[in-house]
């Protein structure tokens, strides 16, 4: 019995001759967060509609809870709720219709419905057309309809796109409620790192239908690894200087100098350095690599 | 068996508000209305023909059967094949329907379905809201001699007669808005097969019944003709009517497959 709640081993997915997953072995642990970045057009929600077979995979190649999805379509699904691309919302019909529309097919209790609004803030709106909320409304009725089931996976795709700061706030606490209190297994993905950052707890990263990065978020941190500034006076002489003492300079400005950061007290040591030969340290700190860039970095190369 | 109940509950559910599931109960309820009215306020004309109980009947049913089989049924039922498929294409609802926990045949099942229903509600209601405004019409105009005959068995006979010529349509039209999203395909081609078949049926073609959308107005032809006999005595499976029922067969299973294969991009 492995742990994981979505493995995919070695999954190709092809739109006639276009590639568009290539050999991608997701693994989500159980009880994670996973967040599932990429630039647009990566594949992203392609992979979560394999995950959900709404698009056929070729056989063993994805497993949910350990079960080939395949041959488990209907065992499998009982145990996802899912929001893919924008919400799938009847607009004809109001905010709580949706959601009892929902009941009626998942066969559960019609009084979920207005448990699931009051969830996510739309008793208010319960009885407006579907069609007459904002997009950040029909954001979280899509939540809802995915929660209604009391899940055990939760597939999010893009799930704060078109909601106000606010809105974001509140679907991250959500989310982080959902995995920490519910042991809940959610795969969010988005295309935003900053985002998933706040709320994941293991990432994988696509692009082009490739996974170039798969961990913990600890893990992606390191990858960036950290730096050393310098703001120094006489910049070309303090440079002979750290290069002859031994250190990559990795940048030099007009004020700075980057070396890369190894440890307090090498940054000490540095400090001392440069101090008894007479320049004057103005500022001395470490710089970790935005992970905006490594992201940009990371997708760019491939 | 119980997903397709679940389904097609859902289906009821979601539609129960849209013109399309009001259209069944709308259409014979004007149009009965209609001839009704005309029927009560130009009764002495009617009453001068001194028609005798069964060609009263004949004549009240027929005003209401020919607007329907020959022009309005067709037309209904494209209508319904497109609107229980597109209320999902609108709505970009079929992936959420295709991933909730039910199989596959049951959502397509219960589609197919739910558009016979609202079929047979419509036709249904036809045949009942014909008899009882006969009725009524009997007594608010007491010299019609409508109570002198009855017409259940003629109106049992040609409503499920159009029923049944009507499944080819549907099954085909199905499968072409399951296919396309959008409203002018399905509706251009049931337009011209419409013309086409109507066309086919009144020249006496005679391979006219391999058309599906002749087929309503071949059924209710033949009704016509035998009526001047006896209007009692005519078969309700009748070459049209087996021509529908093979065609709705295969069609249903072919549409299943499409179902089965469709990538819900």
């Amino acid at each position: 019995m492995n742990n994981y709640a979505i493995e995919t081993v070695g999954l190709n997915f092809n739109f006639g001759n276009q590639v568009i997953v290539k050999d991608l072995s997701l693994q989500v642990p159980k009880g994670s967060i996973y967040g599932f970045l990429g630039p647009n057009g990566a594949g992203k929600t392609t992979t979560i509609k394999i995950l959900l077979n709404l698009l056929k995979s070729p056989s063993d190649q994805v497993f949910i809870f350990g079960k080939e999805i395949n041959s488990n379509r209907i065992a499998t699904l009982k145990r996802i709720g899912a929001l893919v691309e924008q919400p799938a919302i009847y607009g004809h019909l109001s905010g709580k219709e949706n959601l009892i529309n929902r009941c009626i097919l998942l066969d559960i209790k019609k009084t979920k419905a207005d448990e699931m609004l009051a969830l996510v803030g739309l008793t208010e709106a319960a009885n407006k057309k579907a069609s007459k909320y904002s997009l950040g409304m029909k954001q979280r009725l899509g939540i809802a309809q995915a929660l209604i089931s009391d899940p055990e996976l939760l597939l999010l795709d893009e799930p704060t796109n078109g909601l106000d700061p606010n809105g974001i706030i509140e679907i991250r606490n959500l989310m982080i409620d959902l995995a920490t209190k519910h042991q809940k297994t959610i795969l969010v993905s988005s295309h935003l790192l900053a985002e998933i950052e706040r709320t994941a707890t293991h990432v994988g990263i696509i692009n082009k239908g490739e996974l170039l990065f798969q961990g913990t978020i600890d893990e992606l941190h390191l990858l960036s690894k950290p730096m050393l500034e310098i703001e120094v006076d006489q910049i070309e002489n303090a440079t002979a200087l750290i290069s002859k003492s031994g250190y990559d300079v990795m940048t030099k400005t007009d004020k700075k100098i980057t070396v890369p950061f190894i440890s307090a007290q090498n940054s000490g040591e540095l400090n001392t350095l440069l101090i008894k030969n007479g320049f004057t340290v103005s500022s001395l700190y470490k710089q970790r690599k935005d992970l905006e860039n490594l992201f940009l970095d990371i997708t760019k190369t491939n | 068996m119980h997903t397709l109940f679940i389904s097609l509950q859902s289906e009821f559910y979601k539609s129960r508000k849209t013109l399309a599931f009001w259209a069944a109960i709308l259409l014979p309820v004007i149009i009965c209305d209609l001839i009704t009215f005309g029927f009560y306020s130009g009764s002495e004309k009617i009453l001068d023909r001194h028609y005798p109980p069964m060609m009263l009947w004949g004549n009240y049913i027929g005003a209401a059967l020919n607007v329907m089989g020959l022009l309005v049924m067709p037309f209904y039922v494209i209508f319904m094949a497109f609107s229980v498929n597109n209320i999902e294409h609108k709505n970009y609802t079929w992936k959420m329907l295709f991933a909730q926990p039910l199989n596959k045949f049951s959502i397509y099942a219960a589609k197919y379905l739910y558009a016979v229903l609202l079929i047979f509600i419509c036709l249904f209601l036809f045949a009942t809201l014909t008899y009882l405004f006969g009725h009524l019409l009997q007594v608010l105009v007491p010299e019609y001699n409508f109570n002198q005959f009855n017409p259940s068995t003629v109106l049992i006979n040609s409503y499920t007669k159009l029923f049944l010529s009507s499944l080819g349509i549907l099954s085909l039209q199905f499968i072409l808005s399951l296919v396309w999203g959008d409203f002018l395909k399905p509706m251009g081609i049931g337009f011209i097969g419409t013309i086409m078949g109507i066309i086919t049926a009144n020249v006496g073609w005679k391979y006219a019944y391999l058309i599906p959308y002749a087929l309503p107005t071949l059924a209710l032809r033949i009704t016509k003709v035998k009526k001047g006999s006896d209007p009692l005595d005519f078969p309700i499976f009748t070459q049209e009517i087996w021509t529908s029922l093979i065609y709705a067969a295969i069609l249903f299973t072919i549409g299943y497959f499409i179902v089965t294969k469709k990538s819900i991009k």
